[in-house]
C-alpha cells in the first residue's frame, strides 16, 4: 500500500514541478460570441496566490478510517517533498461537526484549490429535519455531477472474475436524490425522482467525452425505461442524441435488473456505463464487490471546474492522475504568449522569415527556455 | 447547374440545445486538426510548449488532408461539436480538382457557422518593418459573400458565381464587430466595402454597418473602398483601428496586414460562431514550400494557441 502511494507521489511530483512563474496580465482584445458576452469579457481574478510551486489540495478525512488514511498520505508527501499544501476541514455529521458555516467553508476552499481528496462523510439514517446529507449538498454546492468509478481486477488478488475492466458512470445531482419528499396525505410519502434534459445530456456527453479520452470503444446507458417511460426514457432520448455526436463508439442500452444479472454472469461485455444516480449507486457496489470490495475501487467525482477524489482506496493515486488544472488558463496564455513575444524581441533566435537561420525547433526550444527563466541557468 | 451549398446532413443537427464543451475537472479537450504542409510540425510544436507550460488542455487529433474522402472532414466537424473549439492547421485545397470539391476549411467554417473571422496586426517589437506601431483588428464574415460555392454556366461560355450578401448576416457581423471595439476599447469602426460598383450588394453590407453603428455612439464609424484601403494600409496603416468587412475583402485586407507586420509566420487568426470557435493562422497558409525542413516560424501557431486559452477562460463554446 506505501509503496503505491510513494510511487503516486513521484508521479504528482514530476508533473508539477515546472510551475513557479509569476503571473502577468495582458490586455488582450478578443471576444467570445455567444451569450452574455459582457459578464463573460470581466477579466478573471487571477489565481496565482500559492507561494512558488506549491499547490494547495482541498483535504476533508470524513469518518470512519478517512483521518488514518489521510495522516497517511500528509505522512508520504511530506517524505516526498511533493510541492502539495493540505487544506484540512472537518465536516461530519454523526460528532456533531456539520454546519452550514462548515460547508461554505470547504467551498470557498475547494474555489481555491480545485482539487480535493475527501473521505466518506458518514449521514445517520434518521430525520432530524433535514432531507440533503452534507455529502449531498457538498456535491450540489460544487455541482459535482459526474461520478466515476474505475472497475478493475488488481493483479494478484483472486476474485470469481479476473481481468475486468469496466467504468461506472453516474449522474449525481439528481433523480432519486432530489431531496424532494412529503406526505401527501396521512400515510403515503411521495418521494420525488428529478431527470432533466440539460443534466442527462450533460452526463451522457461526460460519458462519451470519456469513453474517447481513455480510447474506450463502448457506452451503455443503464435504465428502466419499460417502467419509468417519462422519467428513464427522457435520459435514454438524452443518451441516444448524444451518442450521434461519437461514430466511433459504440452505443448501447440495458435495463437495470437485466443490467444487474449480466455483471454476475458475464462482466466482460461491458466497457463504459452511464446511468442515473441511484442506479449508479447500485451497480458501483456491485461492481465493485466483483472485484474484491469498495476498499480496492476508487472513486471520483467531476464538475467543470472542479476534481474530487475519494478516499476508498487506500493511496491518492487518483489525485496524481489529474494535476496540471491548478493555475488558471490566463496563465498559461499569457506564459505561453509572453515568451513567444520575448524571443522575438531578443532577437537571438530568429526564423528565416525574420532574416534569421534558426531552425523551427530551436525557437520553439528557446520559448520553452523562457517559460520557465530559471530553469537551467 | 450549382454546386449546393453547405452539406445539409451537417447543417441540421437536432441537438437542442447543445450539450454542455467538454470541460471536467478544470481540464478542456479540444479538437486539432494538423492539417497539410507546415500544419502538423508546428502542431507538434504547439504540443510541446504546452506539455512544458503544464497547460490543462488535452487534444483529440483528428486527420483531414486533401485528398482525404469527405468522411474525413465531417468526422473533423463532429469532433469539434463535441469539444466546442478546435485548433486547426489549413488543409491543402486542389483547385484542379472538379467544382464538386469544395475546400475543406470553408466546409468546416460554414457548418459550424463560424461567421466571424478575427486577426489582431500588431507591430511586435524587436520584428523589423517598414511600419511602426500597427494594431489593427480585423473582423470579416466568413460565410457567406463571394465564398457561397454558387456557380454555374448560364450560357456556354459565361460563368456566373453568386456572390450572396444578405441582411441578417452582415448585422450579425457588424455587431460583432462593434462588441469587439467596445470590449477592447476601441475608439472607430470601418466598415470596407465596394459599394459603389456593387450598389446593392455591397450597398446593404454598408447599409446594415451604418444601423449597427447608431447602436454604440461611443465608436466613431466610417466607411472606406476596399482598393483605397489596401493603398491607404500600405502608406499609412496607423489610421486603422477596428475593420469591418464582407468574406472576400476580408481574405485580401488580412494577407495584406499580416504583411504589414511580418509575414505569414507571426499573426494569429479566429473562426467564431454561436456555439464554436477554431483557431489557426490568419493567412490561412499551408506553406507547403517550407514544410519539413524545420525553418517555419512556429509565433502564428503558439500565439493562435494562446488565443485559444484566452477564449476557454472565458467559457465560450
Amino acid at each position: 500500500m506505501l509503496k503505491l502511494t510513494v510511487s503516486a507521489a513521484v508521479n504528482f511530483c514530476s508533473q508539477e514541478l515546472s510551475y513557479g512563474c509569476r503571473d502577468s496580465s495582458r490586455s488582450s482584445g478578443w471576444l467570445p460570441v455567444g451569450e452574455g458576452s459582457d459578464s463573460a469579457l470581466l477579466p478573471v481574478q487571477s489565481e496565482n496566490a500559492k507561494s512558488e510551486g506549491t499547490f494547495q489540495v482541498t483535504m476533508l478525512p470524513g469518518d470512519g478510517v478517512g483521518p488514518e488514511l489521510m495522516h497517511a498520505v500528509k505522512e508520504v508527501f511530506k517524505a516526498a517533498s511533493v510541492p502539495v499544501v493540505f487544506d484540512e476541514h472537518h465536516l461530519s455529521e454523526v460528532q456533531n461537526m456539520a454546519s452550514e458555516e462548515k460547508l461554505d467553508q470547504v467551498v470557498d476552499s475547494m474555489k481555491e484549490s480545485k482539487v480535493a481528496l475527501i473521505g466518506k462523510i458518514h449521514t445517520p439514517m434518521e430525520y432530524k429535519g433535514e432531507l440533503a446529507s452534507y455529502d449531498m449538498r457538498l456535491r450540489r454546492k460544487l455541482d459535482l455531477f459526474a461520478n466515476v468509478v474505475h472497475v478493475k481486477s488488481l493483479p494478484g488478488y483472486k476474485t470469481r472474475h479476473n481481468n475486468l475492466d469496466l467504468v461506472i458512470i453516474r449522474e449525481q445531482t439528481e433523480g432519486e436524490y432530489s431531496s424532494l419528499e412529503h406526505e401527501s396525505a396521512k400515510g403515503v410519502i411521495e418521494c420525488l425522482k428529478i431527470i432533466t434534459r440539460a443534466k442527462s445530456q450533460r452526463i451522457a456527453k461526460f460519458a462519451f467525452d470519456y469513453a474517447t479520452k481513455k480510447g474506450r470503444s463502448k457506452v451503455t446507458a443503464v435504465h428502466k425505461a419499460n417502467i419509468m417511460k417519462l422519467g428513464d426514457g427522457l435520459f435514454l432520448q438524452c443518451c441516444e442524441e448524444v451518442a450521434e455526436l461519437y461514430p466511433k463508439i459504440k452505443f448501447d442500452t440495458m435495463i437495470i435488473d437485466n443490467c444487474c444479472m449480466q455483471l454476475v454472469q458475464n462482466p466482460y461485455q461491458f466497457d463504459v456505463l452511464v446511468m442515473p444516480n441511484l442506479y449508479g449507486n447500485i451497480i458501483d457496489n456491485l461492481a465493485a464487490g466483483l472485484v474484491g470490495g469498495a476498499g480496492v475501487v476508487p472513486g471520483e467525482s467531476y464538475s467543470a471546474e472542479y476534481a474530487v477524489f475519494e478516499m476508498r482506496c487506500p493511496g491518492p493515486q487518483g489525485l496524481t492522475r489529474r494535476s496540471s488544472a491548478l493555475p488558471s488558463l490566463e496563465f498559461h496564455s499569457n506564459l505561453i504568449a509572453d515568451a513567444v513575444k520575448k524571443v522575438i524581441k531578443v532577437g537571438k533566435v530568429r526564423t528565416r522569415d525574420l532574416g534569421g537561420y534558426s531552425t523551427t525547433s530551436d525557437f520553439v526550444k528557446s520559448v520553452i527556455d523562457n517559460l520557465h527563466p530559471h530553469y537551467g541557468s | 447547374r450549382g454546386t449546393g451549398g453547405p452539406d445539409a446532413r451537417v447543417l441540421t443537427h437536432p441537438l437542442s440545445p447543445q450539450p454542455p464543451p467538454a470541460k471536467y475537472g478544470g481540464r478542456h479537450t479540444v479538437t486539432l486538426i494538423p492539417g497539410d504542409g507546415i500544419g502538423p510540425e508546428l502542431m507538434l510544436h504547439v504540443k510541446e510548449v504546452f506539455r512544458h507550460a503544464c497547460v490543462p488542455v488535452d487534444f483529440e487529433e483528428v486527420r483531414v488532408s486533401a485528398e482525404a474522402p469527405e468522411d474525413d472532414v465531417h468526422n473533423a466537424i463532429m469532433a469539434i461539436r463535441r469539444n466546442g473549439v478546435a485548433l486547426k492547421g489549413n488543409i491543402e485545397t486542389n483547385h484542379n480538382l472538379p467544382p464538386s470539391h469544395k475546400s475543406r476549411n470553408n466546409l468546416i467554417r460554414t457548418s459550424l457557422d463560424l461567421y466571424a473571422n478575427v486577426i489582431h496586426c500588431q507591430s511586435l517589437p524587436g520584428v523589423e518593418t517598414r511600419h511602426r506601431d500597427i494594431d489593427i483588428l480585423i473582423v470579416r464574415e466568413n460565410t457567406e459573400g463571394e465564398y457561397s460555392s454558387l456557380e454555374h454556366e448560364s450560357v456556354a461560355g459565361v460563368v456566373e458565381s453568386l456572390k450572396i450578401i444578405t441582411a441578417g448576416r452582415s448585422r450579425r457581423i457588424a455587431h460583432y464587430a462593434f462588441r469587439l471595439a467596445r470590449a477592447a476599447a476601441r475608439r472607430s469602426v470601418t466598415a470596407v466595402h465596394k459599394a459603389n460598383i456593387m450598389k446593392l450588394g455591397d450597398g446593404l453590407f454598408l447599409q446594415c454597418c451604418q444601423e449597427v453603428a447608431a447602436e454604440y455612439p461611443e465608436i466613431s464609424f466610417r466607411s472606406m473602398i476596399v482598393d483605397n484601403t489596401t493603398m491607404q494600409l500600405v502608406s499609412r496603416p496607423q489610421q486603422f483601428d477596428v475593420m469591418v468587412m464582407p468574406n472576400l475583402y476580408g481574405n485580401i485586407v488580412n494577407n495584406v496586414c499580416a504583411g504589414l507586420v511580418g509575414g505569414p509566420g507571426l499573426v494569429p487568426g479566429a473562426n467564431y460562431g454561436h456555439d464554436y470557435a477554431v483557431f489557426e493562422t490568419a493567412t490561412r497558409n499551408t506553406g507547403k514550400s517550407i514544410a519539413n525542413r524545420n525553418i517555419a516560424n512556429p509565433t502564428a501557431a503558439l500565439l493562435a494557441a494562446c488565443m485559444m486559452l484566452d477564449h476557454l477562460r472565458w467559457g465560450g463554446a
